[in-house]
């Protein structure tokens, strides 16, 4: 409630504004942090990007900004479309049949949509964490080395670095260093999850993309992603999709938050949270429908 | 306290009943099916007693005869009487026994159905000798007396040591024999036949100069010399063999000699203890599974064809996994899910129900005389107009099987990846794996149980087929196992002997049939015990790998 009075001036500007879904940065303000997208390094910029399966539209052209090094949540109803955008940053959604994209998303000037863009070099760049555990039925060790020797890197020294360094990211060396060359299957789940984003820091990738990675986990592995995604976002950009407002409000630094296929409003968390411009998100964030 | 019979049957209580009556009743049949077979055909090898007894015979002396009872039956009268036989008036059934009497060479027949009402003064006489011979098969009566180059060394009854050490020499010599004839002999002929195609080829491409025809007889000329050596051992040997003989009584008279060299085994059945006939039981057991047949497969052991049937089953395997596997991941990851693929997938279901002997004649058709004998002309010129490949043989036969379960293997794969769970190859691909990588790497990895599954029925069905194999290269006796110290060690070119044709050849082809009975079930049981060892190694395998990616049961 502490930034009410400076919210309410630029709701002010809102008003003037057209109608549609394009951001409003001056909107965003928080001095209190110090946070306004204005003022980000942008990693990924989305164009109009519309999506559909088959005959049905799930994206009507969403265009936003993901700030850099930054935790980004995309919050809303069961359906509206967050998961299936978080998707369209790794390309995952090629695997569906019958998916078509249009629009553009760019990744550092470079559109991930074009032809010659080669898809694993992507994926490897943008790392996606999914909403159910899924570590491989190898040792942790093999799993945290995977995507390593998928690159053809096999040299022991450079392994066992790389996978110590890994797993201390995801704060769970501790927990598994005695046990490195047990199957990954007998970890807890809380512990699962570490390990996948692990697995995934291994590669060294730009973007992180967390599919719900806590709503299949106890709340106390859910505050050990929260505080992991806290102290992993120095280096790389987060980008979230959670059920859980509190978490979202929580973890990130900008929310955005869509409804049947739109991007109803993307800004500064607190901001959304204690003042959203919307009836929309108001109503969402309030538990009136969601 | 009474259960009303409509709640009985609501609570569904008779269904359970229904469910583990039928499981109880499958149970039944296949373990009264082993139970038959194993005990019918287990009992040959028994060291059963000889019974010697009296014959009467109307109008004349009676008559003695000595066996083995092997069989007992109740016959109709009227139908004994029909066929000639006195029969009292007031009975209805009249037992009789079937005698093995042996003695092929003295009697003629050597199996005889005789009435239990004419046999009479039966006694199990001590020193009856039973005699497991080379030819003729068994001999039963008693010792006269041992001969050493015709001179007799030892007579009546104390002749039994010196008759049975003798034996012991004979047998040894004969191993040695065996090994000369079969082994070394074997490998000069391979080695000969190996120049001799050499040569031939040298001929066809007209390259046939003096000099390589003069290496190949030296070659040739060293073989020779080789072979002249164990010839001359082979004589010397023969010699020693041959030099001691028995002289035997039947139990109605007649006298005869028998080589010692012609005499596999000898034993006093009625003489031996409980443990002696057990150990002599383990003793034939070792012989059938280990030796080679003998006497038209009446006799003897049956090693080629558990050999056979094993190897031509692991080459099977060999074949098909890869095929199936890779046939199956493309139908269920590459392939577009649409309505070709649907077709596809029925054909490959449909091939399933095609019946086998089919499956030979294409084995015959297209291998053998299509792509074997193209084989024939390019690669094997020399050897022609004898086949190497354009005739039946271990490699067509194993193809034409690893076609025939192709379809299970590749079900049981696509069944398996199929049960994937979609997050896990999601995160291959999200940390930067290609599909083929993800397939290689972890999806194929985790669908081997599925893989082994469809192996172990494969398994199952190729074990135990034997019509579509008369066509593509099982014969009723092969001259040396596919696999031998000759070069090139596996020949996959040769024929070979199965179990399962076996099994028919013993029983429908064989000239003595009452012999031939106990062998049918003997070797039923061993292939069903072959089939179950291959079946259980392969769950063995899955059960391992099942253990190692059982991510799939979460």
């Amino acid at each position: 409630m502490q930034n009410e009075k400076l919210d309410s001036t630029s709701t002010n500007e809102v008003a003037t504004k057209p109608k549609g879904h394009a951001i409003d940065i001056s909107s965003m303000r928080r001095p209190s942090t110090g946070l306004s997208l204005k003022d980000e390094k942008i990693a990924i910029e989305v164009e109009d990007l519309r999506l559909s399966y088959g005959e049905k539209e799930a994206l009507h052209g969403i265009n936003m900004h993901i700030p850099e090094n930054r935790v980004t949540a995309f919050i809303g109803p069961s359906g509206c479309g967050k998961s299936t955008l978080l998707r369209c940053f790794n390309r995952m959604n090629d695997l569906v049949d019958g998916c078509s994209i249009t629009g553009k998303i760019l990744h550092e000037g470079l559109d991930i949509y074009q032809r010659n863009v080669e898809v694993a070099e992507l994926r490897r760049r943008v790392g996606m964490v999914f909403q159910k555990p899924n570590p491989f039925p190898k040792s942790i060790y093999e799993n945290v080395a995977y995507g390593l020797r998928i690159q053809g890197i096999n040299n022991k020294r450079i392994l066992d670095e790389t996978v110590e360094w890994s797993l201390r990211s995801a704060a769970i060396w501790d927990e598994v260093k005695d046990r490195l060359n047990d199957s990954a299957l007998g970890l807890s789940g809380g512990q699962q999850q570490r390990l996948v984003i692990a697995r995934t820091v291994a590669v060294k990738p730009e973007v992180l993309l967390l599919d719900e990675p806590a709503s299949a986990l106890d709340p106390l592995s859910t505050l050990k992603i929260e505080e992991l995604i806290h102290q992993l976002k120095d280096d790389y950009t987060i980008i979230i999709v959670t059920h859980n407002m509190q978490q979202a409000a929580r973890v990130s630094d900008y929310t955005a938050f869509m409804y049947m296929g739109d991007l109803i409003e993307f800004g500064n968390t607190d901001t959304l949270f204690t003042n959203p411009k919307h009836k929309q998100t108001e109503d969402y964030i309030t538990g009136r429908y969601g | 306290m009474r259960v009303p019979f409509k709640k009985w049957f609501k609570d569904g209580d008779p269904w359970v009943w229904l469910n583990a009556g039928a499981v109880a009743i499958s149970l039944l049949m296949v373990f009264s099916l082993l139970f038959l077979i194993a005990s019918r055909g287990l009992v040959h090898f028994w060291a059963h007693d000889v019974l010697e007894a009296e014959l009467i015979v109307e109008g004349t002396k009676n008559k003695v005869v000595m066996g083995e009872m092997v069989d007992t039956e109740s016959v109709p009268a009227i139908q004994l009487k029909e066929a000639g036989y006195p029969v009292p008036d007031n009975v209805e059934f009249m037992d009789r026994h079937l005698l093995k009497m042996g003695n092929r060479d003295v009697h003629g027949s050597d199996f005889r159905w005789l009435l239990d009402s004419i046999l009479v003064n039966r006694h199990y006489p001590e020193n009856v000798i039973t005699l497991e011979r080379r030819e003729w098969g068994n001999f039963y009566g008693y010792l006269v007396n041992v001969k050493e180059n015709s001179q007799i060394v030892e007579s009546g009854d104390a002749a039994w040591d010196a008759f049975s050490q003798r034996i012991d020499r004979s047998l040894e010599i004969h191993e040695a024999i065996h090994e000369i004839e079969k082994t070394e002999i074997g490998h000069i002929n391979s080695q000969m036949e190996r120049l001799r195609l050499k040569q031939r080829s040298y001929e066809l491409n007209d390259a046939l100069s003096p000099e390589i025809l003069a290496d190949l007889n030296a070659q040739r000329s060293v073989l020779d010399g080789e072979y002249a050596d164990l010839q001359q051992r082979l004589i010397d040997l023969y010699t020693e063999i041959n030099r001691d003989a028995a002289t035997m009584r039947t139990a109605d008279g007649h006298v005869i000699e028998v080589k010692l060299s012609q005499i596999v085994r000898a034993f006093q059945p009625n003489k031996m203890t409980i443990g002696e006939k057990m150990s002599f039981y383990v003793e034939k057991l070792i012989e059938f599974v280990t030796e080679d047949p003998r006497e038209a497969n009446t006799e003897g052991g049956i090693f080629p064809a558990i050999f056979g049937t094993v190897l031509m089953v692991i080459v099977m395997s060999i074949m098909v996994t890869p095929l199936g596997v890779i046939a199956a991941v493309y139908l269920r990851e590459y392939a577009h899910q649409g309505a070709f693929t649907r077709i596809l997938r029925i054909a490959v279901n449909n091939l399933a129900g095609v019946p086998s002997i089919v499956y030979g004649v294409f084995g015959l058709g297209f291998f053998i005389y299509f792509v074997g004998s193209g084989i024939d002309q390019a690669f094997f010129p020399e050897a022609l107009p004898a086949p190497t490949f354009g005739t039946g043989g271990m490699l067509w036969a194993s193809i034409t099987l690893a076609i025939l379960t192709l379809p299970v293997v590749i079900v049981a794969t696509e069944e398996g990846l199929s049960r994937i769970p979609r997050s896990i190859r999601e995160g291959s691909l999200a940390l930067g794996a290609t599909k083929a990588e993800t397939l290689w790497r972890v999806v194929l990895p985790m669908a081997s149980p599925a893989m082994m599954t469809g192996v172990i029925l494969a398994i199952a069905r190729a074990a135990g087929e034997v019509a579509p194999l008369m066509l593509v290269g099982v014969v009723k006796l092969a001259p040396s196992l596919p696999l031998d110290g000759n070069y090139p060690y596996l020949h996959l070119d040769q024929k070979f002997m199965h179990l399962g044709f076996h099994i028919y050849d013993v029983g429908f082809q064989s000239p003595n049939v009452e012999a031939a009975r106990p062998l049918v079930y003997a070797t039923s049981f061993l292939l069903v015990v072959v089939i179950a060892l291959l079946n259980l190694s392969a769950v063995a395998i899955r059960n391992r790998l099942r253990e190692r990616y059982k991510a799939l049961e979460v």
